[in-house]
């Protein structure tokens, strides 16, 4: 019993992750309708944000925490703006490939710079040691991280459906050319809704160079999972990203712990026979719509 | 108030509109009436800003308003009356009627529309999609009363409604227009056209053929109704 906690605990844990880029990248493609696949880069420059302030700056996890994601958001808004926009009327391969681009050009410069090596990211102080949680214990940091994801999702959506922005920000997801009809410059709300997305994107890497290897690759490796979450919750379904995110998180944490010695190669597959079972079931995924006729 | 001037417009290679040119006094209520197809729509998203690749003038109150992007004439006092009535999903009728910022001299208080709405205040926390047919239309109409609109760009609003909800439309529409209101108006059925505008143009084949009074419409109604094929 306290092992099956312990696996679901890890499980949420990781679903965290997911959930934080999958939320981001659904912010994202409902606003800008582009998949933006230099996510994982993101977030992985938000990692190495967090290891090169501590390494060359000296500035402490809170302090980068707070600093890389609104770096990033900053950084974000600027390619929107200078790239990603002029993109958007014409075919939706062209941010595909630019996404895909960037995403090599960031890992390659980091790369350059820092090797392929893992570098290691101490816990921050307040935060080593365990949690005992009666009949299991757990990592602290782990629990910390686990609370700021959930907060920060319900922040995400509390934002959407109490504050005027969120109801912009949704009005526009849905009927872009009838938003602007009614007086509102959907334009003006884009780039920051791009921003904002890659800084929760930010957000996850400087949470996971703690717990993660910090290596150029690291976003590349994860993007791949975070794209099946997406499709399961539901492309731009802001819900359905965050729950697929953690369902998923479970769903492979539960697989390793119980079917990697039996069935090595189902407990790696699992993520994508879900999805693939889901697409067959639910095309739009689990909580998608169907694309209204234009 | 509103002159459209040489207007042309076309969907690719089809030409839609031809060298149209109207005009609508302050205080009007005019129809524009024609064939499915015959361009009526798309002279609507032309005036409202929302079909690329135009040719003409279009002048609100004298300035010309050919170039500005949608959103800015709305904020000049253009209200959206989409055919398909235009209710979001993810919106609650609540927020369906505060989406748009006011921008008229008089805009209407939500306290003022759910009172003359009482239907609407009942599912005021529904999403709009969930409303009938019939409640859709009136939150459309609501909500750019609401806004406070100068002129009403209303494509269709009758269409597919009771007789009794067709009533209360054209009741909304004559208060409208008692308050100062422009409606510009496509509509296809001519009792309820000659009912509450003032004016009427037929359009057919993307030109201005005809420019029409009540009494003209009531006297050819036969006429003009086999030629709309209705």
């Amino acid at each position: 019993m306290s092992g099956f906690l312990q696996h679901t605990f890890n499980g949420l844990v990781g679903g965290a992750f997911y959930a934080l880029l999958a939320l981001g990248l659904a912010v994202i493609f409902g606003m800008l309708r582009v998949v933006n696949f230099a996510h994982g880069a993101f977030y992985m420059l938000g990692a190495f944000g967090a290891y090169v302030l501590l390494t060359e700056v000296g500035v402490p996890f809170w302090g980068a925490l707070v600093i890389v994601p609104a770096a990033l958001g900053l950084l974000g808004m600027a390619l929107e703006r200078a790239f990603i926009h002029r993109l958007t009327r014409l075919d939706p391969l062209y941010n595909f490939l630019f996404t895909f681009g960037l995403t090599l050009i960031l890992q390659d410069l980091v790369r350059s710079r820092y090797g392929v090596q893992s570098s290691p990211y101490t816990t921050p102080a307040g935060l080593q040691g365990s949690v005992d949680f009666g009949l299991f214990t757990f990592p602290t940091y782990r629990v910390f991280v686990l609370g700021f994801a959930i907060l920060a999702c319900l922040g995400v959506w509390w934002l959407l459906t109490h504050t005027r922005i969120g109801m912009v920000v949704r009005a526009a997801t849905e009927r872009p050319e009838l938003t602007r009809a009614f007086g509102i410059d959907v334009g003006r709300w884009v780039t920051p809704v791009f921003g904002f997305g890659i800084a929760l994107a930010g957000a996850a890497g400087v949470l996971a160079a703690p717990m993660r290897a910090v290596n150029p690759l690291m976003g590349a490796d994860l993007i791949i999972v975070v794209f099946a979450v997406v499709v399961i919750g539901g492309l731009g379904s802001i819900f359905g990203s965050v729950a697929a995110g953690f369902g998923i998180g479970l769903i492979q944490a539960w697989g390793e712990a119980y079917l990697s010695e039996t069935a090595p190669i189902l407990a790696q597959t699992l993520v994508f026979i879900v999805m693939a079972v889901v697409l067959l079931w639910r095309p739009a995924g689990l909580f998608g719509r169907e694309e209204a006729p234009a | 108030m509103l002159r459209i001037e040489n207007l042309s417009a076309a969907y690719g290679e089809a030409q839609v509109l031809r060298d149209v040119s109207l005009q609508v006094a302050t205080g009007e209520v005019v129809t524009l009436v024609g064939r499915n197809g015959a361009g009526k729509s798309t002279l609507l998203r032309c005036v409202m800003g929302l079909h690329a690749g135009q040719r003409g003038t279009v002048e609100l109150d004298g300035r010309d308003i050919t170039r500005l992007p949608a959103h800015r004439r709305a904020r000049l006092g253009l209200g959206w009356v989409p055919d398909d009535r235009g209710s979001y999903a993810t919106l609650s009728v609540t927020e369906n009627l505060t989406l748009p910022p006011a921008v008229g001299p008089q805009p209407w208080s939500l306290e003022r529309v759910y009172e003359a709405f009482p239907a609407l205040y009942a599912r005021r926390d529904s999403a709009a999609t969930m409303l009938s047919g019939g409640e859709q239309q009136m939150l459309a109409l609501a909500r750019v009363l609401r806004m406070g609109a100068r002129l009403m760009l209303c494509d269709e609003p009758t269409e597919g409604l009771s007789p009794l909800l067709v009533q209360q439309v054209g009741e909304i529409l004559r208060q409208a227009k008692q308050h100062g209101v422009t409606v510009l108006l496509v509509e296809q059925n001519l009792h309820f056209a000659t009912g509450v505008a003032d004016r009427h143009y037929l359009l057919a084949e993307g030109r201005v053929v005809e420019a029409l009074d009540n009494s003209e419409v009531r006297s050819r109604e036969r006429e003009l109704l086999s030629y709309l094929g209705i």
